[in-house]
């Protein structure tokens, strides 16, 4: 069972909920796939030990072998290869790794070679018996979707994968939740929350996967986030008060079910909710046996 | 010498526009003459790289100089490495830009002045 916790909007609340919900439920995998700001571990507090390098293949060009022919350049349609009258000049970070540039060359010029971008690390909490997984990507890359795919390879099938995303309905969102059995949409009472809520239904019903939303910081706003998802038939499957105990622990570092043991009974009975919304796509196996 | 003018429109009235990889049109001048040739950007809207692709038409048109308003750091790369000139222009039409020029009144473009968009 892989549940993402994801947001149209950034800031609404993806990395609170991920990590308590997590800790309520227990003996699961959870993965930072917000490669670009991964901040799960600042509530967990984990030792991080370093699985391996997040690499992509670039093109390295022969200069001898190289007849200038740009047909390369021509091809990337990254523009990642310029040619130039006298030269070939490459921009690494352009470079989406596809190797077609390679294949057309026909002077066999291009062979590849390995950049790396990033790296996955993994720490393990032995009071809540969570596997922790985190991608990061490097500063300066702006190419997140390899480190969260390599990330997302350590999803081992046998217990829970919890996921927080990335924020918006971009490549590295798509990457993230596209493969997912069930996709929790956090968002928050206001207009921005409403307008970025409505592009991320679109986007996982363009993917297919079903989903359902929590309000966090409920009652700081108005009502038309749950007249929405009413309308929509979308399930509103919590509420998150806008509670100053809340936001103390949160400052402070500390996951909120760690001091407000009611909450974590919600958040397992909302993993149970999950687990029969999706017992329709045959995922009650796997539920069950978690859960006993 | 020929010089390369970002610009809205096709012919020597347009106004100038200061993308360099995301203008309409590059019009290739002659100062001394004022012939012209009007190249549209095809990478305009690209997602990324469009100065890359906007460096590349350019440099193949066998330009010296080049009058726009930024450059972003991959387009700036190529361009200086063929040691094309590179000179701020803003506001007014391409032939205003061409007279600017001439006049040597134009601040160059040392370094690049525009963050460029890396594709997401």
């Amino acid at each position: 069972m892989k549940i993402a916790i994801a947001s149209g909007k950034g800031g609404t609340g993806k990395t609170t909920v991920a990590v308590n919900f997590a800790l309520a439920i227990g003996n699961v995998q959870l993965f930072d796939c917000d490669v670009e700001e991964p901040n799960c571990n600042l509530f967990l507090g984990l030792d991080l030990e370093k699985q391996e390098d997040v690499s992509i293949s670039v093109p390295k060009i022969d200069a001898e072998k190289c007849s200038l022919c740009g047909k390369c350049a021509e091809f990337c349609r990254y523009n990642a290869i310029a040619n130039l009258p006298q030269r070939i000049m490459l921009f690494p970070k352009l470079c989406h790794g596809c190797g077609g540039c390679q294949i057309v060359c026909p002077e066999n010029a291009i062979t590849e070679e390995l950049r790396s971008i990033g790296k996955i690390e993994k720490g393990e909490d032995s009071n809540s018996g969570i596997s922790f997984f985190q991608g990061t990507l490097e500063i300066g890359e702006p190419m997140a979707t390899p480190v969260i795919r390599q990330l997302q390879a350590h999803i081992d099938g046998t217990t829970v994968a919890v996921i927080d995303s990335p924020p918006g309905t971009a490549c590295p969102v798509i990457a993230t939740v596209g493969d997912m059995d069930y996709c929790v949409l956090v968002t928050e009472p206001t207009p921005f929350g409403l307008n970025d809520l409505i592009l991320a239904v679109d986007v996982l019903r363009q993917l297919g996967v079903p989903f359902g939303v929590i309000i966090n910081r409920h009652g700081s706003g108005d009502d038309r986030v749950e007249e929405y998802c009413h309308k929509e038939n979308i399930p509103l499957l919590m509420k998150i008060p806008y509670k100053r105990e809340i936001a103390v622990l949160y400052s402070e570092g500390i996951p909120f079910v760690e001091h407000m043991p009611e909450w974590k009974e919600k958040f397992r009975k909302l993993y149970h909710e999950i687990c029969s919304i999706s017992s329709e796509n045959t995922l009650q196996q796997s539920c069950t046996k978690v859960s006993s | 010498m020929k010089i390369c003018v970002t610009s809205k429109g096709s012919d020597l009235d347009a106004p100038t526009v200061p993308h360099f990889g995301r203008c309409k049109f590059f019009l290739i001048v002659d100062p001394d003459t004022m012939e012209f040739e009007a190249i549209g950007n095809n990478q305009g809207s690209a997602s990324g790289g469009a100065g890359v692709q906007a460096a590349q038409q350019v440099i193949g048109k066998g330009i010296n100089v080049l009058v726009t308003g930024s450059v972003g750091p991959n387009a700036f790369t190529l361009l200086e490495s063929e040691g094309i000139e590179m000179n701020i222009f803003s506001g007014g039409s391409v032939k205003e830009a061409i007279d600017a020029f001439n006049s040597g009144s134009l601040e160059s473009i040392d370094a690049p002045n525009s963050a460029g968009k890396s594709r997401r």
